[in-house]
């Protein structure tokens, strides 16, 4: 008796135990990640300024926050962007990808090279991109005293181009890790069908084109979630290169909504922002990680 | 599989591979540019700095920025230079990581290969835990810390890493063990084999290169964290990042931008190594699994 | 509501008596952004004050954004029930924090050693919240200052202007010569620090406190603030292509070099100057902005004490009196490049600008003349000062005219009211 309810138990065990072990991680995800979120929510309706305050204002908050140029200016900066900053990426990730997959010779000293910058904070890399955009020390002056005297280069300083530099700074650090996923997503391509095509006398542009740039479906789709997740939270570049400047013309959501909760003592406000942001990501991703997982199944 | 370059069915012509080569070059120049500035400018001494021409090499060469930045740059009141906040970021970092990538593993291996009702909806609730933005955690994180008496301390810091990480560390393992053949584990199974042997005997053994992604990552991503180390650290627990901060961002007192520069790439060190040792493991890892959608 | 607030402040300010007396039995724990060589020496002192007392010194430096990134920390700490015991704190920030309920008392120091009488009433509004003295003041910085690099004034035949219109000459001799006439860096801070004193010499003692600090949505688009607005276009017309996103002290340094001749900043330029070798009257000159001559406007570095759970604590006291001691005093703000909080503390240790800069400060507080800076929070709570920065630095960047300017003005501070 005593035996058979110890399997019993012991299988029960086993059918529990996969829930179990997955419980703390989904636990601590619900409270910090959902229930701040709900939190955050709340706080948008309420008139907290320095500490969080329970006092209800309705819609107040977001009234105010699409009355700012400061949140207009931020959205359009985010849109050009991210646009941008995903697009380049991966298109420069994709071409590095194939052309460092030719045989080529230290490919490992070059992949090293192009990842790196992935490993660095811009706390650390900023001062060296400020000055190197900064036309007085930087590449302009460079450019110019090695003689090219007509060499202008001063985005940073030019409130319609500085956006353009953070893009720049951007693609500097991500595109290798862009590239190096690419290069995974080409070696694991089988060989056999490309000999194949081949033979029937497919150009390289149309093996490229036709074969195995859409087999890297996959890879398109997990850059696209790295990518979109890090030009949503990109902040400490625009801290360390512009500030947000010239003027506010570099001010992106993730600046706004620090600024507003944490300078500027106006927690009602950030929370609304980080709320609107939260729905716009949201909107992305669900479709796309419900179209992603339902497919798999 | 295996990274070598396999015997590709692309041919090149001479002019397309010389092409290929100027401009793999052209690039390698542009990504290593910043780390050129850093490099020259914190060996020069400070008047060659400010007196103009950031991109030349040193008429001047010192490495007492170098010593400056790690044992007597004033960081706070006391001039400790970064040192000291270097193992406190160590103390921090090694347990998160682990952390983290252990329980990524064992998620991901149940949810591939113990699959139950609503697990697809649980992994999607995970990975858009990767998409909050820190900024708005920062409150309720500091009152949950506080509650659990853990505010300005190493373990808080790792509970808020191990938090925000896992969301990546699942994402990655789900994604390897997914092409992980099952019968393999069904075979086990009816061997006998309970949930933890089948892990341990099976999956582990071959989780090397994903693992490597998963530390690689997090390592990278904690080490660099400034907001959380700012915010939540005690003032023996503060990481090296807000020590570089210190450093780095003076608001009314002399710049000394070489020690600075010295300072920012002995902070980088720790990552940067781990990427040039692990760099290839990185991409064979990425190749195995995390690609695989 | 507020009661409400009050209520959580002071259970958070209880919890936090409990972690801090966990974490060191005896010693004060100070949050603060003073880590660049001069500061921190300078406070290291304070620090050797307080351990000649028996009294441990535990350091939490946070650096960034002039304060920002210390207050951000200031905020979790907090919530999390476990507040610093001083806190250097600015202005507005003080105020607001003591509305909370989270500061301690300090009157019974306070009034031992005769704060009352030596603290500048301008300084005090910003240190005692209803009759409560709830921090302590290290310094007065102030912002209407302008630097000047002699040998290029003398060689284009400049003399100290007295008036906008001498500036105005000066700056179109200097750009005539090929010389940068103003070094400026382009970042918000720095262009709300020069609109300042521009603002108080174009409005007037009055104007200035009707528009920044009592908020009158007429001052703050009147005419004389267009004639603000136009003269910061004047002053955006002399500067160099690449200024902005400068630090402010490259832009000293340009001073310091020779390749620009005036720097409105506050005082802590001078010690870039002095760093760099040269002497006050000798080599460079300060002078207050045309048309401030008799007004300073000013921010305050203080040390709040936050509550430790009713009574304030021996350890603050003693920190607060070691702050307020002349000789710290004095040796801080020789090296600091501000002027002591008190107003009797011996001029002996201070060079030529140090001294101008102490008889501005008692003529102007005698005079009613001492204004706090809006630049530098002490004007106005964050919201609105970060509101006004907008507007500022956006009209500076020449994303609109001045007419516009005045309305976007009003607008903005409505908004963060």
């Amino acid at each position: 008796m005593a035996h058979s309810a110890d399997v019993d138990f012991k299988t029960r065990l086993q059918s529990w135990l996969p829930k179990l072990v997955l419980s703390p991680s989904l636990a601590m995800v619900l409270v910090f990640v959902y229930g701040f979120i709900i939190f955050s929510v709340y706080l948008s309706f309420t008139d907290s300024r320095l500490l969080p305050s329970y006092g209800w204002v309705g819609w107040e908050n977001y009234s105010k926050l699409w009355r700012l140029s400061h949140w207009k200016i931020s959205l359009s900066n985010m849109g050009i962007f991210a646009a941008l900053y995903i697009s380049i990426c991966t298109i420069l990730g994709l071409g590095l990808a194939i052309f460092l997959d030719q045989k080529i010779r230290a490919e490992g000293v070059i992949r090293t090279v192009y990842l790196y910058p992935m490993a660095l904070s811009f706390i650390v890399t900023g001062t060296a991109w400020k000055w190197f955009l900064d036309p007085g020390i930087g590449l302009e002056n460079v450019l110019q005293t090695w003689g090219w005297e007509s060499f202008e280069f001063d985005w940073i300083k030019n409130r319609d181009f500085a956006i353009y530099t953070v893009v720049l700074a951007a693609v500097w650090q991500t595109s290798g890790f862009v590239m190096a996923m690419f290069l995974a997503g080409l070696r694991g391509i089988d060989n056999e069908i490309l000999k194949a095509a081949q033979m029937d006398g497919a150009s390289n542009w149309n093996l490229y084109r036709r074969i195995i740039i859409p087999q890297l479906r996959p890879a398109f789709l997990s850059a696209f979630v790295i990518l979109s997740h890090l030009a949503i939270k990109t902040f400490d570049l625009v801290i360390a290169l512009t500030g947000g400047g010239p003027g506010r013309a570099t001010e992106l959501p993730a600046t706004f909504m620090y600024s507003y909760t944490f300078s500027r003592n106006q927690m009602g406000i950030g929370a609304a922002s980080a709320t609107i942001m939260l729905m716009t990501v949201a909107a992305i991703m669900i479709p796309y990680l419900y179209a992603e997982l339902r497919e798999k199944k | 599989m295996s990274l070598a370059t396999q015997d590709s069915a692309i041919r090149t012509g001479r002019v397309t591979r010389t092409l290929i080569y100027l401009v793999l070059l052209l690039f390698a120049l542009f990504y290593m540019l910043p780390l050129y500035v850093m490099v020259v400018n914190s060996v020069k001494p400070l008047d060659e700095i400010t007196g103009g021409g950031m991109m030349n090499l040193p008429q001047v060469f010192t490495l007492e920025p170098w010593a400056k930045a790690w044992s007597s740059a004033q960081i706070g009141v006391d001039p400790t230079g970064l040192k000291p906040y270097f193992w406190n970021s160590i103390k921090m970092v090694v347990p998160a990581v682990i952390v983290s990538t252990v329980l990524g593993a064992l998620n991901g291996y149940v949810l591939t290969k113990w699959r139950f009702r609503g697990d697809t909806i649980l992994f999607g609730l995970m990975l858009f835990a990767c998409f909050i933005p820190f900024q708005i955690v920062l409150i309720p994180m500091a009152r949950m810390l506080g509650l659990m008496g853990m505010a300005g301390t190493t373990w808080g810091l790792v509970l808020v890493h191990v938090v925000y990480g896992i969301g990546f560390t699942t994402l990655y393992f789900r994604n390897y063990y997914a092409v992980f053949p099952t019968e393999l584990i069904r075979a086990a199974q009816i061997d006998g084999a309970g949930f933890f042997q089948i892990f341990w005997r099976i999956l582990l053994p071959s989780s090397g290169p994903i693992a490597v992604v998963s530390i690689i990552w997090q390592f990278t991503n904690i080490w660099n964290d400034f907001l959380f180390g700012a915010s939540f650290a005690g003032a023996d627990s503060q990481p090296m990042t807000v020590a570089l901060n210190n450093l780095v961002q003076s608001s009314t007192g002399v710049k000394e931008y070489n020690v600075h520069f010295a300072g920012a790439i002995l902070a980088a060190l720790p990552t940067l190594l781990v990427y040039i040792v692990a760099g290839r493991y990185f991409v064979r890892g990425l190749m195995a699994g995390s690609v695989k959608g | 509501m507020r009661s409400y607030m009050k209520t959580t402040a002071i259970a958070l300010a209880l919890t936090a008596a409990a972690g801090a007396a966990k974490a060191d039995g005896h010693g004060v724990e100070v949050l603060h952004w003073w880590t660049s060589g001069g500061e921190a020496a300078a406070l290291n002192v304070l620090k050797g004050d307080l351990e000649s007392q028996g009294i441990a010194w535990t350091d939490m430096p946070v650096a960034g954004g002039g304060g920002e990134q210390a207050m951000t920390v200031l905020r979790a700490r907090v919530t999390a029930g476990n507040a610093p015991t001083a806190v250097q704190g600015l202005g507005f920030d003080i105020l607001d924090w003591a509305n909370e309920g989270a500061l301690a008392n300090l009157n019974e120091v306070a009034a031992a050693e005769g704060w009352d009488n030596v603290v500048p009433a301008a300084l005090q509004q910003f240190a005692k919240v209803d009759g409560a003295w709830v921090s302590a003041p290290v310094n007065v910085h102030s912002t209407n200052w302008v630097w000047a690099n002699k040998a290029v004034l003398d060689a284009n035949g400049i003399s100290v202007p007295e008036t906008w219109e001498d500036f105005a000459a000066a700056l179109e001799t200097l750009a005539a010569a090929g010389v940068i006439p103003i070094a400026h860096g382009g970042q918000p801070w720095q262009d709300a620090t020069v609109f300042d004193a521009v603002a108080m010499s174009a409005l007037g003692p009055d104007g200035y406190k009707a528009a920044f600090i009592d908020l009158d949505p007429e001052a703050l688009a009147s005419d004389e603030m267009k004639v603000a607005f136009d003269r910061m276009a004047v002053i955006r017309a002399n500067l160099d292509e690449n200024f902005s996103g400068r630090d402010w002290n490259l832009a000293t340094a340009m001073v310091i070099n020779g390749e620009a001749g005036f720097q409105m900043m506050g005082d802590w330029a001078k010690g870039e100057f002095l760093n760099a070798g040269k002497v006050p009257g000798e080599d460079f000159l300060c002078f207050r902005f045309p048309g401030t001559q008799d007004q300073v406007t000013f921010n305050a570095d203080q040390f709040m004490m936050f509550d430790q759970g009713g009574a304030v604590s021996a350890e603050q006291a003693a920190l607060a009196s070691a702050i307020l001691s002349p000789s710290f005093q004095s040796a801080f703000n020789v090296v600091k490049g501000s002027v002591p909080a008190r107003t009797d503390v011996s001029d002996a240790d201070f060079d030529a600008c140090g001294k101008q800069g102490m008889a501005d400060l008692a003529a102007a507080a005698e005079s009613g003349n001492l204004f706090g800076s809006m630049a530098h929070g002490h004007a106005n709570p964050a919201a609105v000062k970060n509101a006004m920065y907008d507007v500022i630095t956006a009209h500076f960047n020449g994303e609109f005219d001045s007419e516009t300017a005045l309305d976007e003005l009003v607008t903005a501070v409505e908004i963060a009211q």
